[in-house]
């Protein structure tokens, strides 16, 4: 199974790993979420969306859809 | 002669550059909109000494050069337009000291443009609390500028920054890394093609048509169409791009920047636990949503109170000591009331951008957008479209100012066009006349009034037929925006008081000089309508003494009856008349219509025309509720207010856009006539056709 942000669990951490640009947009890419960063989830919204994360220091709060196309290791 | 610098203040959303722009320029700065857009352009003036005055120009806050919606796209016009007559002698790139890396993209990108930049750290205050250090001359010498640690907060560091203002002409203007190397065979390609070009500039000229769509106020036009690389291999360099500029910062960060995690203090993660838990946080958003809720209800029911008191007398004693005629008329009865009209707005708008700027500045409005997202979005809404809807329920017109916090235009403009559905505390005297009038004082289950379930049924029907018609208009309206969403969760901070200040200040003031003027205008208006008329209208005084003249009245009854024939033979009393045919298949005579058609001014006119064209002498509410009761329908026969006619009348108020006010202020915020000429006959229509349907039901 492919695991990505959205499957993480709270506190649970990973490692971003490389994405194609066709299903990242690039104002994510900016505020941090870039391959080799590290993402932990903070908090979920009720019906676990949206996502409150911690990329690289940055807390960003992102859609389900969005998280679930991005892979990462976990650690 | 006096020096001018044109200043450009850039930085991403939460570095604290209002509080920098505010510390600038105190309340020396105007907003207003960019041409055509509905964009807010803030700008300000600062005198440094005697010699040099420097224009101030507040850009949105964005997060990159890479332009996502209408407000990024126009930090990039301007600063990719030489010719505009702000674009910047100098930049400002505003950073939160604990985001250093990630504001510092935006920071690259400017430097690259050839721009002469200074970096403004903000918030270094809070260097101690999170063990921070820096190494402010080797960051200095790594990004090729100077650096001005400050604390908006505590006022520090703002002279040095002032000083590298006004000798911004000593700033490197060098690139701190060279875009090209991403593509260095792109980028060749792209020199040959344009020679004498830079060539960072053409390539966000460029990546823009890609991103966004293209620029329209450019030196560079005809760039755009340089295709030589498909969208997709474009997107992979920009990519690339900020890959490179992250590596970059970094780099710089390792050598310059220094954070003692042991010995940061957190404050977030415990706040967070408990504002944004699945239970919690939902308990203490509707607790602050009812407080706001009570404040704009409520509390600015005192000022109000004593404004409407004010004026009123205002009025008497310009009636009083002014000589009699046309224009004291004017003075006392169209042009002060219509001020009134305007002034008493202020407490509502004020209380609510209170709350909402203490929100926003706190940093918990990014919170209330996480918890709400999943709900407003189905609608096409914003988490944040929660307040103004809440707040539309005491007034229409504080709660479409409050949409500007918004970002999104789309999920902006569908809050702003559904908001005057949710009931308003104008439909209340309406509401509440036609319901003690047409609904059985009777309890459901013995301990419910019937009464009171109605009225809730009105709130609950304003509320669903403002998300319903969310929800529609999502579906129909075709306008591109951003479709994805990225909310950052700034940290918590305890908000400025005197940015907060100046929100309220500016919000009233944008509110009293913007639709004030179209508010004035339009009272005005619907005064000499009914102040004046045609024909048997200037001979009312002669007819009804003639007409009562055998009945003995006291001079305030014939006063009374006077007033009453003025109205009906006045323009406005035409228009009811002409419009009769039009209203009776909705169980309502020509008395109702003048009264539907003067309250367009304000809903709650509807009780007060009533009592004039009833020769009611007192808007108490009984008085007028027995003399309502006791009107005969002249076509059917019967009381003319029964339950059919009177549920017409209840959903004809619920639906219909009867505010000139929150036009008004439509027009304002939308930028354009189109929007509220749409939600009038929009609204109207669906009005119409929903009283009509429950009268001829119902009867
Ligand atoms: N501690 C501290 N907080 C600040 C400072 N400047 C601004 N803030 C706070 O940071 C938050 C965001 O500020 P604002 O000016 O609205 O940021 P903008 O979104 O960049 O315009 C607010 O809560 C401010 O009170 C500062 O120098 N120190």
């Amino acid at each position: 199974m492919v695991i990505t942000i959205a499957s993480l669990k709270k506190g649970q951490r990973g490692i971003i790993k490389e994405f194609s640009i066709d299903v990242v947009p690039l104002k994510l890419l900016e505020m941090g979420c870039l391959p080799g960063n590290e993402v932990s989830l903070v908090q979920m919204a009720p019906f676990n969306d949206p996502l409150y994360l911690n990329i690289n220091g940055s807390h960003l709060a992102i859609r389900k859809e969005t998280a679930s196309k991005i892979e990462i290791e976990l650690i | 002669m006096a020096k001018h610098i044109n200043v450009a203040l850039i930085g991403n959303p939460n570095t604290g550059k209002t509080s920098v722009f505010n510390r600038l320029t105190g309340l020396n700065q105007k907003v207003g909109n960019y041409p055509g857009i509905t964009v807010e352009k803030k700008q300000g003036t600062c005198k440094f000494g005697r010699a040099c005055k420097v224009h101030i120009l507040d850009l949105p806050g964005t997060y990159s050069l890479n332009a996502s919606s209408l407000d990024e796209n126009v930090v990039i016009e301007l600063l990719l337009n030489k010719n505009d007559k702000d674009f910047p002698d100098v930049a400002v790139v505003v950073a939160d000291v604990e985001n250093l890396k990630r504001n510092l993209l935006l920071f690259t990108q400017i430097k690259d443009l050839g721009i002469p930049a200074i970096l403004a750290i903000n918030m270094s205050d809070r260097m101690k609390r999170k063990a921070i250090t820096l190494d402010i001359p080797l960051l200095e010498e790594k990004l090729q500028t100077k650096i001005a640690l400050i604390s908006s907060r505590k006022n520090l560091g703002f002279d040095y920054l002032k000083e590298l203002i006004e000798n911004y002409n000593q700033l490197s203007t060098k690139p701190c890394l060279n875009a090209s190397r991403i593509s260095p065979e792109y980028f060749d390609r792209l020199r040959k093609a344009f020679p004498n070009q830079d060539l960072y500039k053409l390539w966000l000229v460029i990546t823009q048509d890609v991103n966004f769509g293209k620029l329209d106020r450019n030196e560079l036009k005809g760039v755009a169409s340089f295709q030589t690389e498909s969208v997709s291999n474009l997107k992979r360099l920009q990519q690339k791009e900020t890959v490179a500029r992250y590596q970059f910062i970094n780099e710089t960060l390792k050598q310059t920047l220094h954070i003692d995690t042991a010995n940061a203090k957190d404050l977030r993660s415990r706040l967070d636990r408990i504002l944004t838990h699945k239970v919690w946080g939902y308990v203490i958003f509707f607790g602050i949503l009812l407080l706001i809720f009570q404040a704009i209800f409520d509390w600015s029911a005192y000022p109000m109170d004593f404004i409407d008191s004010t004026f009123a007398s205002l009025s008497e004693w310009t009636k009083n000591t002014l000589p009699a005629g046309d224009f004291t008329n004017l003075i006392a009865e169209g042009i002060i009331p219509g001020l009134g009209g305007i002034v008493i707005f202020i407490p509502q708008i004020a209380f609510l951008f209170l709350f909402i700027s203490i929100l926003e500045e706190t940093g918990y409005m990014s919170r209330v957008v996480f918890l709400m997202d999943r709900v407003m979005r189905r609608f096409g809404l914003s988490g944040k479209s929660v307040v103004p809807l809440v707040a539309g329920t005491a007034c229409a017109i504080p709660a479409i100012m409050a949409t500007r916090n918004i970002e999104n235009w789309k999920e902006r403009l569908i809050t702003i066009l559904v908001t005057p559905f949710t009931t308003c505390s104008a439909r209340l005297p309406v509401y509440l006349i036609i319901i003690a009038l047409v609904i059985p004082d009777t309890r459901v289950l013995g301990i419910f009034s019937l009464q009171g379930l109605t009225l809730m049924f009105m709130y609950i029907l304003g509320f669903g037929a403002a998300i319903f018609s969310a929800y529609l208009l999502d579906k129909i309206l075709k306008i591109r925006s951003k479709s994805f969403f990225v909310v950052e969760m700034p940290n918590y901070k305890l908000p400025l008081p005197k940015n907060v200040i100046i929100t309220v200040v500016e919000k009233t003031k944008a509110f009293v000089f913007g639709a004030g003027k179209i508010i004035l205008a339009i009272s005005i208006i619907l005064w000499v309508m009914a102040s004046y008329g045609p024909g048997n209208f200037n001979d009312a005084e002669e007819i009804i003494t003639n007409e009562y003249a055998s009945q003995n009245l006291s001079e305030e009854e014939i006063e009374m009856h006077i007033d009453s024939y003025k109205l009906e033979h006045s323009y406005i009393g035409r228009i009811g008349h002409a419009i009769e045919p039009a209203v009776r298949p909705l169980g309502y005579d020509w008395k109702i219509g003048i009264a539907i058609v003067s309250s367009f001014a304000a809903r709650e006119v509807f009780v007060g025309t009533l009592a004039t064209i009833y020769s009611v002498g007192s808007e108490e509410e009984e008085t007028i509720k027995n003399r309502m009761a006791a009107e005969i329908n002249p076509v059917l026969g019967g009381p003319l207010f029964n339950f059919a006619s009177g549920v017409s009348l209840l959903l004809f108020y619920a639906f219909a856009m009867q505010c000139m006010s929150t036009l008004a202020i439509v027009k304002k915020e939308t930028n354009s006539w189109k929007w509220p000429m749409w939600q009038l006959f929009v609204m109207s229509a669906i009005a119409y056709v929903v009283a009509l349907a429950a009268y001829q039901f119902l009867k």
